[in-house]
């Protein structure tokens, strides 16, 4: 395959111009863009909403804002970064960008339907920021009843509408992905030749399909009981405000893994990369994907323990709970023993995946804190609660998603990345996320609850420990979006496979073609043959040609 | 009647492939929907477990013998989309639009009774929310009973004009030719989504018209 | 641990905060061993297998099963030996002792009222006896609330339309936080008071204050009277209501067929919601008393109705 300059070659970023030809594309290379762009954005709304949270923090007083401005800014905080941001962008960025190349297909199964994701994703979006537009909603992300449904003044119907919206996007991506899994793959692609990447976002769309619409029916009842008074979760008529707990959970628990199984695909793409050696237990690594999807579904009754809901249920929960932390360990373990004897180059990926693996550790492992019983009596609806999933979405999935982005920018822009900077941006990242959200273990430990604008004055010192890290995170996730931007059109042309990956996306040319492979390629090896790098990844028959 | 080569869409290697991943997707799809609609039976079921005789007084407000005629009605739209379904597939496209014109009827019809419940419990005074009233202790309970009433046929509803819709759509298709004995997956696939709208039906008739109704 | 200003563990205020803190503390040695052990492998690994020419290529290692049952078997035992712990530590903290000191507490927006026995009342505030166990029965007024107290390591939520229940014992005498930990409204942070903590005697001398209304059971027998109870419901089952003589704990046989163990919460539905639960044999005819009952009324009436044990004239206090 020649390496030739891309503006002088057709592929799918120059094969047509104009701005219908992007908001009118069934390619999922662009629809990928169309996320990138969009999640990006709402990265920064919602990154914005806990700057000002933070430096609220940094005084005992409420100085910054009042009461119910500081409640709305975290409630947005939330449901910005978890709906339109968490849940969508490993997924619907990358995924779409790689699925179909990784397993050698054309496209997508259902390319309109793609696009229609996009669009119902901009929608509930627009819903969401019309609501933070018109004063925003106060209830926090978890819309607990009586209070979201009866009390709160504030802009709930419009949110819910948003998130169900958005919820329609998310179930849509899933289906398309798994039907395109089970019947696209190129000649030789089995099941087992697959790169983990894809096993990862096939086990997060049986969450999307099972989980997200049982969240969008109790957003409705929210919003009915709201706007007609229904009384299914109002104690006053006989209703029950933990059936909505109940409902919401189901959903909301399996959606955090839906947060970091993508990115758990994505390192199980760059550890073998950069140690230059096949993945250590593959098919545990590809199992255990599939038993987190499962699992998950069985624990939402951990965020319940101190809710009044029985002790044997808190019991079953915690017992499942303990169980679901098992698969996350043997990846861990996995990823670490394929760096043993490897070749490891820490270009800025590796740095990610590394810093992944090290802070969804701590993260998880602080999962453990929460699901036992008789401790998350103590720590439940804490700091140390925020501290815990900060450290799986933010150090692990957020690192995911950038390291992920590093990785295959070159295959999406043709264009290599300033290395030196990215490193430092890397590690600015990891040290700003540290600072920011190891303090808050201690602040939940000694009591300082979640949701508090005001606190006492003796958690003052480690609350301005964690704004300082905030603000040094800050910087961090600032760089990449000026010197990515800046890379398009200052960075030297990247090959076909600079970083001499294996996986299908890195043997067609950089940017693809439309239609991904000038031909269909048939698969010859497993997966991450690292140890034959050598040796020819696919072979090409010409009767098998791709339809033109 | 024309007879269209096996075409497909240009990301599938071959029609089998498009016929198989359009045929999942329909089912993957029908699966969400099961989730949907079961996080409202959940809530139908806990609080029916909570109040069995609330329930039951309420249940007996609603009119048996307009579900009962709808439920009828339904199971034979599913039958006349299956007969489309399978005069589709012999490539009979005549067949094709006088049987899904007669679902279609028959959907209307439903929507039509439904409506018509809707009024009358709306003269009842037994829509939740607006002028509720309910004689007796057992208001609360029947509130929520009506709650989930409309909540749950609502959705229904919802689901059936959609349903309607895509039928019409599949009508003007079949007019213009787009249907054969090789290629008629989507009559196929929008029968899968009819019957499935169907049975949720069929589960909401029992659970929400014969609580608590004994013969004579 | 550093002085005031820069705390960094709670006190030890209860007989359950050490018993949590030690399970903490495995936790944490688990989680540290862990860490360093992942950590210190990536480092160790990134530096000794660091690539030093592009043409190296490392051996074929596909996996290892006995590996795989190892690093899944241990962590397996690890936290099976965590969730039994706590659940037993859960369960301990689930039930209050018998002879538990039992005060109410109803919570609204954004405040926490508080009912002695003996009839005191307070305002974001909670005077307790030291080395005595305390029960509290929780319930809202509005929007579901939390009742935390850090340095005992105790939590609960507080939900409206029912009660739950916490429990403590008091280690040492001091003031301690009290949080609202459910995110409630606007003032949610500011739904914060005081637990007082003191000495027996102290205490004793404190609550003998005597409160507005009398002891919390008085005051419900005197609801008893002026609401009609006492007409139905005599001390004998021949009234047109069953008799409430040592109900608190008993199982009840319903209409319906099922049966239930009378505790607070069926209390209070058989006063708010009558015709919820029907017993076996009696007319469904109880007047509907809510909103003419406050929560802090239907308490104290649940106080008197436990104080009528079979023995005549003892006060039963649980």
């Amino acid at each position: 395959m020649n390496d030739s300059v891309p503006e002088h070659r057709l592929h799918y970023l120059n094969a047509s111009y104009g701005l219908k030809s992007w908001l009118l594309t069934t390619d999922h290379k662009r629809i990928a863009w169309l996320y990138l762009i969009s999640v990006t954005f709402f990265f920064f709304i919602g990154g914005f909403f806990a700057t000002l949270l933070r430096i609220e923090l940094l005084t005992p007083q409420g100085d910054l804002v009042q009461a119910e401005t500081y409640n709305k800014l975290f409630t947005m905080h939330g449901v910005t970064m978890v709906f339109f941001f968490l849940i969508p962008s490993i997924p619907a960025v990358l995924g779409n960008f790689l699925i179909p190349l990784m397993i050698g297909a054309r496209d997508l199964a259902f390319p309109r339907i793609n696009l229609a994701s996009w669009y119902l994703y901009i929608i509930g979006g627009l819903f969401t920021l019309t609501a933070a537009a018109a004063g925003g909603v106060d209830t926090g992300w978890t819309f607990y009843t009586p209070y979201s449904s009866i009390y709160s003044n504030s802009n709930v119907a419009l949110t819910v509408i948003g998130i169900f919206v958005t919820g329609f996007s998310s179930i849509l991506t899933g289906l398309n992905f798994i039907v395109t899994i089970h019947t696209m793959r190129a000649p030789g692609m089995t099941w087992f030749r697959l790169p983990l990447f894809v096993w990862s976002h096939y086990a997060t769309s049986i969450i999307f399909i099972l989980g997200t619409p049982v969240i969008a029916i109790s957003l409705t009842l929210v919003a009915l009981e709201r706007l007609f008074g229904l009384g299914i979760f109002n104690p006053e008529l006989g209703g029950d405000p933990l059936l909505f707990q109940h409902l919401f959970w189901f959903y909301s628990h399996p959606a955090v893994y839906i947060m970091i199984l993508p990115g758990m695909g994505v390192i199980s793409e760059l550890i073998p990369c950069f140690s230059r050696k096949r993945i250590f237990g593959y098919n545990f690594v590809a199992f255990s994907s599939l038993a987190i999807a499962v699992l998950g579904f069985l624990v939402w009754g951990h965020h319940m323990f101190v809710s009044g809901q029985s002790i044997y249920a808190g019991m079953i929960f915690s017992f499942l709970s303990m169980l679901v932390a098992i698969p996350s360990a043997i990846k861990v373990f996995n990823w670490t023993a394929t760096l043993y004897k490897g070749s490891v180059s820490l270009d800025a990926p590796m740095l990610y995946a590394l810093g992944f693996i090290g802070l969804f550790t701590m993260g998880g492992l602080t999962g453990l804190f929460v699901a036992a019983l008789g401790v998350d009596v103590h720590v439940h609806d804490t700091y140390f609660v925020i501290a815990h999933f900060h450290y799986i979405m933010v150090g692990s999935a957020v690192m995911a998603y950038l390291g992920g982005i590093h990785f295959w920018w070159p295959k999406m822009t043709g264009r290599r990345y300033p290395e030196v900077l990215a490193r430092l941006a890397a590690l600015i990242i990891f040290l700003g996320f540290n600072l920011t959200f190891f303090p808050q273990f201690i602040l939940g430990y000694l009591g300082m609850p979640r949701r508090y604008h005001v606190y006492p004055p003796e958690f003052q010192a480690l609350n301005v420990l964690s704004s300082a890290g905030a603000s040094i995170l800050a910087v961090g996730y600032v760089l990449p979006l000026i010197y990515l931007i800046w890379s398009l059109r200052y960075s030297p042309v990247a090959g076909m496979n600079p970083w001499k990956a294996r996986g299908l996306e890195w043997q067609t040319p950089s940017p693809p073609p439309t239609d991904n492979f000038e031909v269909t390629p048939i698969v010859v090896q497993p997966a991450y043959a690292y140890d034959v790098l050598d040796e020819p990844e696919v072979i090409y028959a010409p009767e098998k040609a791709a339809h033109v | 009647m024309s007879d269209t080569p096996a075409i497909h869409a240009h990301q599938f290697d071959d029609s089998v492939q498009q016929h198989e991943a359009s045929w999942l997707g329909m089912w993957v799809f029908l699966g969400t929907e099961v989730m949907f609609f079961g996080g409202m039976f959940l809530g139908y079921t806990f609080y029916r477990t909570a109040y069995p005789q609330g329930f039951a007084a309420a249940s007996n407000h609603l009119d048996i013998w307009l579900g009962t005629i709808n439920t009828a009605v339904l199971i034979c739209s599913s039958f006349t989309m299956a007969l489309a379904v399978r005069a589709g597939q012999i490539g009979q496209n005549r067949l094709v639009k006088i049987f899904l014109c007669l679902t279609i009827v028959l959907g209307i019809v439903f929507l039509g009774i439904k409506f018509t419940e809707y009024y009358q419990k709306f003269e009842e005074h037994l829509v939740p929310g607006w002028d509720f009233r309910f004689e007796g202790a057992l208001v609360s309970s029947a509130e929520i009973f009506f709650s989930f009433y409309f909540a749950m046929t609502g959705m229904h509803a919802v689901h059936m004009i959609i349903g309607i819709s895509l039928l019409t759509v599949l009508i003007v298709k079949a007019t213009r030719g787009r249907f054969s004995a090789s290629y008629n997956t989507p009559v196929e696939l929008i029968g899968l989504y009819w019957h499935f709208v169907d049975i949720v039906w069929i589960f909401l008739f029992p659970l929400l018209y014969l609580v608590g109704r004994h013969l004579g | 641990m550093f002085g005031p200003n820069l705390p960094l563990f709670p006190e030890q205020a209860s007989t359950l905060a050490p018993r949590v803190d030690a399970l903490l503390y495995f936790l944490l040695a688990v989680s540290a061993f862990f860490s360093l052990l992942i950590s210190i492998s990536i480092v160790v690994f990134a530096i000794k297998y660091r690539r030093r020419s592009d043409s190296e290529r490392p051996p074929l290692i596909l996996g290892s099963l006995g590996l795989e049952i190892f690093w899944t078997a241990v962590p397996l035992a690890i936290t099976m030996v965590i969730f039994v712990w706590g659940a037993k530590l859960f369960f301990v903290s689930f039930y209050p002792p018998p002879n538990a000191l039992e005060i109410n507490v109803v919570a609204k927006q954004w405040m926490w009222k508080v009912q002695h026995p003996e009839g005191k009342s307070e305002i974001d505030e909670l005077h307790i006896p030291a080395g005595q166990p305390v029960k509290l029965l929780l319930t809202s007024q509005d929007v579901i609330h939390d009742f935390f107290v850090p340095a005992f390591r105790v939590k609960k939520d507080v939900l409206p339309g029912r009660y739950t229940t916490l429990w403590f014992e008091a280690s040492k005498p001091g003031t301690y936080h009290l949080f609202c930990a459910q995110y409630c409204g606007t003032q949610h942070s500011g739904m914060v008071g005081r637990i007082i903590v003191m000495e027996p005697p102290a205490y004793a001398t404190w609550v003998g204050g005597g409160g507005t209304g009398g002891s919390t059971t008085a005051a419900g027998q005197k609801l008893f009277q002026t609401l009609g109870c006492a007409t139905c419901h005599l001390p004998t089952d021949s009234g047109r209501g069953p008799s409430l003589v040592g109900l608190i704990g008993k199982t009840v046989a319903l209409q319906n067929g099922r049966s239930i163990t009378a505790d607070e919460n069926y209390l209070r539905e058989s006063i708010l919601e009558p015709r919820a639960k029907i017993v076996m044999g009696y007319q469904p005819i109880m007047p509907i008393f809510k909103g003419s009952v406050s929560e802090e009324g239907v308490l104290q009436i649940i106080s008197y109705i436990k104080s009528l044990t079979p023995q005549a004239g003892a006060q039963g206090k649980k």
